[in-house]
């Protein structure tokens, strides 16, 4: 199916894609209201102050012209905006009116590990019909996230965003200011869509080669190098086409919580620097977004201010948040896009000077293909592949066993064997941040990436007292994913001394891009060459790629340390003791 | 929150005029003071206490329920890969079935597989396995049961060791060797392969072969190779779980039958078919 040419698309899969206009929780209760709810200075709910009451209940809602059930906060869809303030102490008080037990956990912010949200590590979860109170005092600032951390709740709509005011005010005098939520809804069941995958694993991949690409590669390339370009591929049974576990299939891409159709609309007025506080608080998607004809300047990553850099267009992985400012134009209005990243479907919203304004939404890009890069890291020659895969005639290089070559950078962790838990390894991982990633290497537009980071202030960990490598390895025909190949419960925790400061290197043994998330303490980007880059509480690392982080062991207690894909957080998965 | 200095630690420390006395300058959260503005570093960053309530000591089984994250709950399938009507060239009907279903957690699974054929005389030739299934290496499961076969002819038990998993270039294979009662020995291998022409319409090619080391002419095995089936399906997946398909089959038998199976089993054979392919 032409997902590029909606033209093509039958009424009923179209209003999948681009959801309900009217959809979401209003559809759900019945209600009718307009589709742009934002007015002056108010987007939505939002709480603020030193005292919050949330209540996790389930939700009738309708994003597609079916009803189903979602797990909201105080019965909204995204959960309310909460704003805090740097130096405070927030008490809030949860309560659970679910049938199951549920947990919020605080993403990305530094708190004792008792009010940090994790079932099993950091308390027993909330049970049905109870409440826990959150009690804790907020040192820092920046654009955060809130989700469950319970199950696969946070797939039914339990994310909120949070913003947490500088104590000195905002570095960047902006007059509007916005929270962007992305998430992913499905009206299947989460752990339908699991075991579907764990079936079939490209259960939701719509966009397999077929018997077309090859005879259009044949007919622009000749049969050779067409019988070249796929030939490693097919033997080692890798899928290019691998992007996303999970797809537009099932997915409705949402942008505070509304549908394409549904369009949340910013206003702004002439000359107003608009600040957008992007959230991936997606499941399984990793967004492209940009806002086409407007340049964007991004100036927090993860809540954490850089320098400020000029882009068209970043890719933001679960669970990281992004600052944007931007300056548009009063005479028109403004399309925000975020296309999921393996292009089959998109979350959008609008940007205008008065309400009921659209402008053109662009095409989906073509989708990509994941490159020799994706699959051997430094072994190609430098060449870092161009998203489609033709750049690599007679490659005909045998992965297992292949002496690796003499990298700076190279990690000398002990090579892992393959197995069920492991299909694959790289024996020479990349270690170049500036790469953007598989579909956006050769857009034409400037897109941001690891490199372009760089804080405002100095690292927390300036010292390595130690160095701990971890390899992220995955099984895709089998769908199962590990660190190092083993599961937290054979591995048992990582554990780190009180004060000490490490470098963890993570290197990627898969060909999908994996946001890894460490609670409790920052992970400090490094460069290449080892050097502080930027603060993040989640670092995605891109297949073949090897980055590292420095953490200073400064929180006492139990943290969880995972891939915040949600259906590899299971596997990919340990528990961190910090003593 | 600092902790104040412990009193009495080391006597080789610098005197400390507070040590030992109410501690005047303790820390009780009295931030009027501008001093406590210096203290913050540059980077905002101070660390949190030490938890208060802390978690009592789970198994990591405990603790995998607790945060509802067992990344292999056992978990079922069941493919009817094959269920279709066919008619030879000589005009013979025949209903035929292929299917596997397995439980497991994904490591070790239990598996079941059938595959049969009806004709208007009855069950021609049908068997079932049931194996014990363990993932070994990265595409491939080793196997071992046990098979039984119906139909013509009298039944047969066998023992069954094999492998099943995806062969390079993304052939789906099963080669499975069994040793029966009498001394008799039989490997059977399947391979099948699935070409896109859209995402949805599917050629599927599969070939089976079945190698006996014995006759058993009651049920018009011979030895050596005693039978080769080639197919061709095409499929339209209308979802993943429901593709009707039509497709041709070719059916070549080897060696000699005796006279009471020779009507019924053609050496050669060609048949047209349709089906659909389900699974849960």
């Amino acid at each position: 199916m032409d997902m590029q040419d909606s033209r093509g698309v039958q009424l009923p899969r179209r209003r999948f894609v681009q959801g309900l206009a009217l959809g979401g929780v209003a559809a759900g209760l019945g209600l009718w209201r307009g589709s742009a709810l934002a007015q002056a200075g108010v987007q939505r709910s939002e709480l603020r102050g030193n005292h919050f009451e949330l209540e996790i209940a389930e939700l009738p809602v309708n994003f597609t012209g079916h009803r189903r059930v979602a797990t909201a906060v105080n019965g909204q869809l995204p959960a309310p905006l909460l704003r805090w303030r740097q130096g405070e102490t927030v008490t809030i008080r949860v309560r659970n009116r679910l049938a199951v037990t549920s947990a919020i956990h605080w993403h990305g912010i530094v708190l004792p590990a008792d009010m940090d949200g994790v079932p099993g590590l950091s308390f027993g979860g909330i049970p049905p019909g109870g409440e826990y109170v959150y009690r804790f005092t907020v040192n820092q600032s920046g654009t955060y996230w809130y989700h469950s951390h319970a199950g696969f709740q946070e797939q039914t709509g339990l994310y909120g965003p949070i913003v947490i005011e500088p104590r000195d005010g905002e570095r960047h005098a902006v007059q509007r200011d916005y929270t962007i939520l992305l998430s992913d809804w499905t009206d299947t069941g989460p752990e339908t869509i699991y075991a579907n995958l764990r079936r079939q694993s490209g259960y939701y991949n719509h966009g397999k080669p077929t018997v077309g690409d090859f005879l259009h590669d044949v007919g622009r390339n000749g049969m050779s190098q067409a019988l070249a370009q796929r030939q490693m591929w097919n033997r080692m049974r890798m899928d290019p086409t691998d992007l996303a576990d999970v797809s537009a299939a099932t997915y409705t891409y949402l942008l505070n919580g509304q549908t394409p159709a549904g369009n949340w609309t910013g206003l702004f007025d002439a000359g107003d620097k608009v600040r957008l506080r992007f959230i991936n608080g997606a499941s399984m998607t990793f967004f492209d977004v940009r806002i086409p004809g407007l340049k964007m300047t991004v100036v927090a990553a993860d809540g954490q201010a850089i320098e400020p850099v000029s882009v068209d267009e970043f890719r933001i992985g679960n669970g990281e948040t992004y600052d944007v400012i931007v300056e548009p134009a009063a005479d028109r209005a403004w399309t925000i896009f975020a296309q999921s990243m393996d292009r089959s479907g998109f979350a959008r919203a609008t940007l205008a000077p008065r309400d009921g304004m659209t402008a053109a939404v662009p095409p989906l890009d073509p989708r990509p293909l994941l490159s020799m890069a994706d699959m051997m890291g430094a072994m190609n020659n430098g060449d870092m592949g161009h998203g489609m895969s033709h750049d690599m005639t007679g490659m005909t290089m045998d992965m297992p066993g292949m002496p690796p070559m003499s990298m700076a950078q190279e990690s000398h962790a002990p090579a892992l064997k393959t197995g069920p838990e492991v299909d694959m390894r790289v024996a020479t991982p990349r270690s170049n941040l500036n790469d953007p990633g598989v579909g956006l290497r050769d857009s034409g537009r400037r897109v941001l990436t690891y490199a372009d980071l760089h804080a405002v202030d100095t690292p927390i960990s300036p010292r390595v007292d130690r160095e701990i490598t971890l390899r992220l390895t995955g099984n895709m025909e089998r769908y199962r994913w590990s660190f190092d190949g083993t599961l937290a419960s054979e591995a048992g925790p990582l554990r780190l001394r009180y004060g000490e400061q490490v470098r963890i290197v993570l290197v990627n043994d898969t060909m999908m891009a994996h946001p890894i998330h460490l609670h409790g303490m920052w992970s400090e980007l490094e460069s290449p060459e080892g050097e502080f880059q930027a603060r993040k509480h989640t670092v995605v690392v891109q297949p073949a790629q090897r980055v590292s982080f420095r953490v200073s062991a400064d929180a006492q207690g139990r943290w969880a340390f995972h891939c915040h894909l949600l259906f590899h957080m299971a596997g990919m998965f340990r528990e961190v003791v910090v003593a | 929150m600092n902790m104040p200095d412990m009193p009495g630690m080391s006597t080789s420390a610098p005197m400390d005029p507070r040590a030992g006395h109410d501690d005047p300058h303790a820390d009780h959260g009295t931030a009027s003071q501008p001093v406590a503005e210096d203290t913050r570093p540059p980077n905002d960053h101070v660390p949190p206490p030490p938890p208060q309530a802390t978690m009592h000591a789970m198994t990591p089984a405990e603790m995998t329920e607790s945060m509802e994250m067992n990344p292999s709950p056992p978990l079922g399938m069941l493919l009817f890969d094959r269920l279709e009507r066919s008619r030879s060239t000589n005009g013979d009907y025949a209903t035929s079935w292929e299917a596997e279903g397995w439980w497991g957690n994904g490591i070790d699974r239990l598996w079941l597989k059938t595959e049969g054929e009806r004709d208007s005389e009855g069950t021609q030739d049908a068997r079932v396995d049931v194996l014990w299934s363990h993932a070994w290496t990265r595409f491939w499961d080793w196997q071992l049961g046990v098979r039984q076969d119906v139909g013509q002819g009298p039944n047969r038990q066998w023992a069954a060791l094999g492998v099943q998993g995806l062969a390079p270039y993304w052939f789906e294979t099963q080669a499975t060797f069994y040793v029966g009662e009498q001394g008799r020995t039989a490997a059977r291998f399947e391979a099948s392969y699935d070409l896109r022409f859209t995402q949805r319409l599917i050629l599927s090619p599969k070939l089976e072969l079945n190698v006996y080391g014995k006759d058993d002419p009651q049920r018009g095995i011979s030895s050596g190779l005693s039978d080769v089936e080639a197919g061709l399906r095409m499929r339209y997946e209308f979802s993943r779980k429901f593709a009707p398909y039509i497709g041709i089959n070719w059916t070549r038998r080897f060696g000699t039958q005796d006279d009471a199976t020779a009507a019924s089993l053609r050496a050669r054979e060609t048949s047209w078919l349709a089906g659909v392919r389900i699974w849960f």
